[in-house]
């Protein structure tokens, strides 16, 4: 048996939320760390409870949380947001300790939380290598020993002299993530840093994680990226709510997470105060999405068909009506339309009622959160009802089956264009630029 | 032939072995925090490189983008004594034990503005590092103290410039200036003493960063910066005087400078009072920065 790396044991965080409940970072003054202390001295003068136990609340950032990770394991902890990965990295790299529970770390440890921690505005690429190299725990000697590699990683080697302040925000996550790269501890605990920077240097960053994972060290990997866990871990651990809810083999935990995320998602109905415009002779009362199987979903896989079912409820007789749905992003951009006339259907005559209309989308959409509005126009161009931003759905970025996927979060526009690539052929560089199709058909001896 | 390429074999054994000489380095143990933890002075020894390096990045900033850079390190201490002179010594009339008083209080200067630098500094350190503190694990100490020992630089600086006083006046260096080491490290641990408990509860209660201006104008007022202590006459005034711990440095350094009376009865309660802040400040530091990345 391999020997452990890390072992973590019921391990416990709870958060005291402040008095007020409004935030649970609030720090406190000392007025009301006064008011609190009397008020709890008044209560047990009184013979009752203390006072901070009634008033102070709190929460469980984990609960119960134990796993052992083995030398050498890859291991991706995944969750929605607030479900206690950051917690659990941040116990595990001592920032914080726990409420109760232990855990040990057999190794050298080195945590990458954020990139770039300590960098200072004033001082030079150069210097910050040595901060934020030190922060990370390296030595000098160490840090000596890889400023060229470093350097050279980054590949901004020309501006090392250069106060970072005056760096592009592009330039400092490269600089910073070269810095952690270098990081050469036997167990490493990563946080969500590897989604920042442009496409081409987050593969750098990715192949640079995949060689310290080919190395042998341990690593534990947090990420929202699916597909970048499942492409670094061999096991994974689900956290929902501080728990481990599922372990084991990459596949299948991202294959539960992804059930969770499903539950997210209720119903659609349109509350009563929703914004609409229109005459209002008919009304949008409920619109879900469904996935291929025919399950209602807030989450869809990359690439997969979106069912949109509407129910109209019609209080007057109208004219002959135009359904359709708009997808929005969430930053209003309008993305993809689809009008029940597009495929050469007539109007649709609805009588008074309740109806029920359905769309299959079939439009690759790229990983990102929409939201779904939907319309009722008559022919002339009026509306007779419009919703928008009824139902939000997410696009994740794995598919279903095969190496489909969009990694990275470095999207360009929001839809995949249906396209067909041709394969690579030699050129005369002569002929570059010079495509004739006349010219080339025609062979003069 | 042959046999002389097979040798290269060997290394493979090597690196497993080395893998389990590192496994064997000690365990780290993550456990709720008990209370009063123990100091872990060694976990501090084990980061003095991040202590120098924050030292480093310290001066480094301190006069960046400021025209006069570290010209400022003089002017402050500088403009402190002729305001000084001018209000106390000129106006005021204060005796100042038979020495020109611009050098009399320059030199009373030194360690005080050492002293209120280290202390200021450090109350905020730990603020200051919040982003630090959420993010990276070291042993929390190394921010107040590496913050103490930045003031260092202006220090020496401001050290030079009273040699320059001393030989305007013509006033030699007595062999006394020897225990001046003892004397700066005595007004470092004071700073760093009442820097620990500051910047604890700086972190929980904010209300600290208002008070500190305060405490140091007060504490001015109550060492012999200004004046000496020749003024205070009466026994038991000496006596809760020289509870302030700086009354000793400050006349020490006198001493040793300027060869006025010799401050061996006010030292000791001086070094007493040092030692229990120190030792609370330390014990308070560390039972408190458990929660620093919590409440931060």
């Amino acid at each position: 048996m391999p020997p452990t790396a890390i072992l973590v044991e019921h391990v416990c965080k709870r958060y005291d939320i402040g008095v007020s409940g409004e935030n649970m970072f609030q720090y406190g003054s000392l007025r009301e760390s006064i008011a609190v202390a009397a008020s709890s001295a008044l209560q047990r003068l009184r013979g009752g409870r203390s006072g901070l136990e009634v008033s102070v609340d709190h929460i469980w950032a984990l609960d119960d949380v134990s796993f052992s990770v083995n030398k050498g394991e890859v291991i991706g902890i995944i969750g929605r947001n607030g479900a206690g990965k950051s917690t659990l990295l941040k116990i595990l790299s001592r920032i914080t300790k726990p409420t109760s529970g232990y855990a040990q770390i057999y190794g050298r440890l080195g945590s990458l939380l954020e990139v770039g921690t300590g960098f200072h505005p004033e001082l030079t690429g150069r210097d910050n290598i040595f901060l934020n190299g030190a922060m990370l725990g390296m030595r000098r000697h160490e840090i000596n020993q890889r400023f060229d590699a470093i350097a050279d990683f980054s590949g901004i080697a020309k501006f090392l002299d250069t106060p970072v302040k005056r760096y592009s925000s592009g330039m400092y996550v490269r600089l910073a993530f070269a810095v952690a790269a270098h990081l050469e501890p036997e167990i490493l605990l990563v946080d969500e840093v590897l989604a920042v920077g442009d496409a081409e240097f987050q593969k750098k960053c990715l192949g640079k994680m995949k060689s310290v994972v080919g190395e042998g060290r341990t690593v534990l990997f947090v990420s929202h990226n699916m597909a970048a866990v499942k492409s670094l871990c061999d096991r994974a651990l689900l956290l929902d709510a501080g728990s481990v809810v599922a372990e084991g083999h990459v596949d299948e935990v991202v294959e539960r997470y992804l059930g969770l995320a499903r539950e997210i998602e209720p119903g659609g109905s349109i509350p009563e105060d929703a914004v609409r415009s229109g005459t209002g002779e008919a009304r949008f009362r409920h619109v879900e999405l469904l996935t291929q199987d025919d399950r209602q979903s807030g989450e869809f896989y990359f690439g997969q068909r979106i069912r949109v079912r509407m129910t109209v409820e019609v209080m007057e007789s109208v004219e002959p009506v135009v359904a359709g749905v708009v997808i929005e992003s969430l930053e209003g951009v309008k993305v993809a339309c689809s009008f029940s006339t597009d495929c050469e259907m007539d109007p649709y005559t609805l009588s008074p009622g309740w109806h029920v209309l359905t769309v299959d989308i079939k439009v690759t959409l790229l990983p990102r959160t929409y939201t779904i509005g939907v319309y009722l126009n008559r022919t002339d161009g009026y509306d007779v009802d419009v919703v928008t931003r009824t139902v939000q759905m997410s696009v994740l970025n794995v598919a279903t089956t095969g190496r489909d996927s969009y990694p990275w979060e470095t999207l360009q526009g929001y839809v995949r264009a249906p396209s067909q690539w041709c394969a690579p052929e030699s050129v005369d560089p002569s002929t570059v630029g010079s495509h004739d199709p006349v010219a080339s058909s025609t062979k003069p001896d | 032939m042959l046999t002389v390429l097979k040798t290269p074999e060997q290394p493979e054994q090597t690196a497993t072995t080395d893998a389990a000489v590192n496994f064997d380095v000690r365990a780290i143990e993550i456990a709720p925090s008990r209370g009063w933890e123990a100091l872990d002075l060694r976990g501090v020894w084990e980061y003095r490189e991040l202590v120098w390096f924050l030292i480093w990045r310290d001066i480094k900033v301190r006069y960046k983008q400021a025209s006069l850079g570290i010209v400022w390190a003089v002017i402050q201490p500088v403009m402190t004594m002729l305001v000084f002179t001018l209000i106390f010594g000129r106006l005021a009339q204060l005796p100042s034990d038979g020495l020109p008083y611009p050098v009399f209080t320059f030199t009373a200067l030194l360690p005080w503005q050492l002293f209120s630098g280290a202390l200021t500094g450090s109350a905020n350190s730990v603020v200051n590092s919040a982003s630090l503190i959420s993010k990276v694990y070291f042993p929390r100490l190394v921010i107040p103290i590496a913050s103490v020992m930045a003031t260092l630089v202006d220090f020496s600086i401001s050290f030079g410039v009273l040699l320059g006083l001393m030989a305007w006046y013509g006033i030699s260096l007595r062999l006394a200036v020897v225990v001046l080491p003892l004397l700066v490290m005595l007004a470092l641990a004071i700073a760093l003493a009442v820097g620990l408990w500051a910047s604890a509860l700086n972190v929980r209660y904010r209300d600290v960063r208002h008070v500190m201006p305060f405490v140091v104008q007060f504490w001015l007022l109550a060492s012999p910066v200004a004046y000496s202590t020749s003024l205070i006459t009466s026994p038991t005034w000496r006596a809760v005087y020289s509870l302030n711990p700086m009354v000793g440095v400050i006349e020490g350094f006198r001493w040793a400078v300027l060869g006025s009376t010799p401050p061996s009865v006010l030292v000791v309660p001086s070094i007493f009072v040092t030692g229990v802040l120190l030792a609370t400040g330390l014990f308070f530091f560390r039972r408190t920065e458990a929660s620093f990345a919590d409440v931060i």
